[in-house]
């Protein structure tokens, strides 16, 4: 098991994020169109194509710039309620993590809390109200019991990020553009939970496939 | 899903390319800036100043409404989302006079976000105040109890109006923080769509609409309305606008109002002027005086077919700021 990861470790996840949120734009876009306005997927590939550029043109000396420099290049370059929320989200593992050269499982459960608890006071959404927190809140949860190891936290954070979306298609949207639709968001996953499951899922991969690496 | 025609370069660049032309279409009036910003090219006054901004592709707004007598800078994000941060306070910073920044923008959380954030930043980092006044004229969005959840349309136009004559004629941004508030507290909107608009970079119309289908509360962005139903007669439609537009304020008899009717993208002038006619049959029925008429897109949201109504109820103070010298690319008076 991969328990922790360095620097470039640290790296290598996002740059895993980034590439997988970058395949998957057609389907963010046709996820919003039936519930929004249909720019997520453009917004995401802005930001990520944009935090992918950051990773490969910067040597961040510690964990803390990985994560502000992803959520600066996210909030800059996306726009939109996406851009603010996920570079809202990042840039929280910056003030949780700070200047540590290695991630462990409870650095990253830590970041979870501290991304949620900021996202929930920038949007004002709560759990419940058919949005990324529905995805981010029970990912938390699962990583905060899941130890200290970063493959299993990752892991435990990937599958509840996963159910979350799966909760979405039974909710009513009560924030964002989609709330107009009422009971007719109704069956259609929220967009932006489906962003972050790819980012935990991707991003345990990677710890994973790190793991195999070294083994 | 079809596909929809228009003539483009990089779909990816649309937004920088539509900016450049609008600053070259106003002969030297105005200044683009890095970050999609357009500003007023004047002489900097003593003066709280107007910012205003939002997501592109609903051209004329934001951009088209920066001049005299208007807004000072308008920050412009891709189709259909909000500017980012960093954007809001490079425009915050160029349109400062030293009196602060009165940011006025339609509520939707992006814009919210993004400026809450870009007022954070403006007031730790370059120590320059600002307020904000998020337009909600939307009715079809939400019952009046929950008027933070209504987004704002195209009475964006008029309160951008009345808060672009009040920064240049009052002395402090809470005061002209007051003006604008007054406004927007007395513009209520609603709007029916015909068919969907299309972000450039997917191609692809933002939702699908029957062949006779109509929907009442259409938002500016192509997101589904309130209501589906079938086509009727334009005096139906019309009827079933005024009767929930009337009631939301409510207005009532001996009101004095500002009109607009705004073409979301590609109905015809036709329409709108058919639409107009009913309006003021159902303004005068209700003993309701119209001091100020505008038909025309001032807001669109792309291709997309239908208009919305928008009325602000007006008293002496809005009167005069409405009625005062105004000069910019889309709107001049």
């Amino acid at each position: 098991m991969t328990t922790e990861l360095d620097v470039a470790g640290v790296r290598g996840m996002f740059v895993a994020a980034c590439d997988a949120m970058l395949e998957n734009i057609e389907l963010l876009t046709h996820a919003d169109q039936a519930i929004g306005d249909g720019d997520h997927g453009v917004g995401m590939k802005r930001g990520f194509a944009a935090a992918l550029a950051f990773l490969n043109e910067n040597e961040p000396a510690n964990v803390g710039e990985i994560f502000k420099g992803v959520g600066g290049a996210i909030m800059s370059a996306s726009g939109g309620a996406s851009g603010a929320i996920f570079g809202t989200f990042f840039r929280a593992g910056n003030k949780s993590i700070g200047d540590a050269v290695m991630l462990d499982g409870a650095g990253f459960a830590a970041f979870l809390k501290a991304g949620l608890e900021a996202v929930e006071k920038r949007g004002g959404a709560a759990p419940g109200g058919k949005t990324m927190i529905d995805a981010l809140d029970p990912a938390a949860t699962a990583a905060s019991g899941a130890g200290e190891d970063l493959e299993a936290v990752l892991a435990a954070a990937a599958a509840a990020a996963k159910d979350g979306v799966e909760a979405t298609k039974s909710m009513i949207a009560t924030t964002g553009k989609a709330r107009t639709l009422g009971e007719r968001s109704l069956g259609h996953p929220d967009p932006g939970a489906i962003s972050l499951s790819i980012v935990l899922d991707a991003m345990a991969k990677a710890a994973a496939g790190a793991d195999a690496a070294t083994a | 899903m079809r596909r929809v025609k228009k003539i483009l370069n990089d779909p990816a660049k649309v937004v920088e390319e539509t900016l450049e032309g609008m600053n070259l279409a106003g002969d030297g009036a105005t200044r683009l800036l890095p970050g999609n910003i357009i500003v007023a090219d004047r002489e900097k006054t003593d003066k709280p100043a107007l910012l205003i901004g939002g997501g592109s592709g609903h051209e004329p707004m934001f951009a088209g409404y920066v001049g005299p007598g208007l807004a000072d800078g308008a920050v412009c994000g891709q189709v259909f989302a909000a500017p980012s941060p960093d954007a809001i306070v490079a425009a915050t910073k160029a349109v400062d006079c030293g009196k602060g920044v009165l940011y006025v923008y339609g509520n939707y959380s992006g814009d919210n976000m993004n400026f809450d954030i870009g007022a954070e930043l403006a007031d730790e980092d370059e120590n320059i105040a600002t307020r904000t006044v998020r337009v909600r004229d939307d009715v079809a969005a939400a019952p009046v109890e929950r008027m933070d959840d209504r987004r704002g349309i195209a009475g964006d136009f008029f309160v951008i109006k009345v808060a672009g004559a009040a920064s240049e004629a009052v002395d402090t941004l809470e005061e002209l923080h007051r003006i604008a508030a007054k406004a927007e507290a007395n513009t209520r909107s609603i709007g029916i769509a015909v068919s969907a608009g299309s972000i450039p970079e997917t191609g692809e119309p933002t939702f699908e609409l029957g062949e006779d289908e109509i929907e009442i509360g259409m938002g500016a962005h192509g997101e589904p309305g309130a209501k589906r139903q079938k086509l009727a007669p334009a005096d139906e439609i019309v009827d079933q606008m005024m009767d929930l537009l009337l009631a939301d304020l409510p207005f009532k008899k001996g009101d004095e109002v500002a009109l607009l009717i705004n073409n979301l993208g590609s109905s015809t002038p036709m329409e709108l002027f058919v639409a107009n006619r009913r309006v003021r049959a159902r303004l005068a029925d209700a003993g309701i005086t119209v001091h100020r008429t505008e038909v025309g897109p001032f807001i669109t949201s792309q291709e997309m077919a239908g208009y919305s109504i928008t009325l602000m109820r007006l008293d002496d103070e809005l009167k005069g700021y409405l009625d005062a010298p105004a000069s910019s690319l889309a709107y001049s008076n």
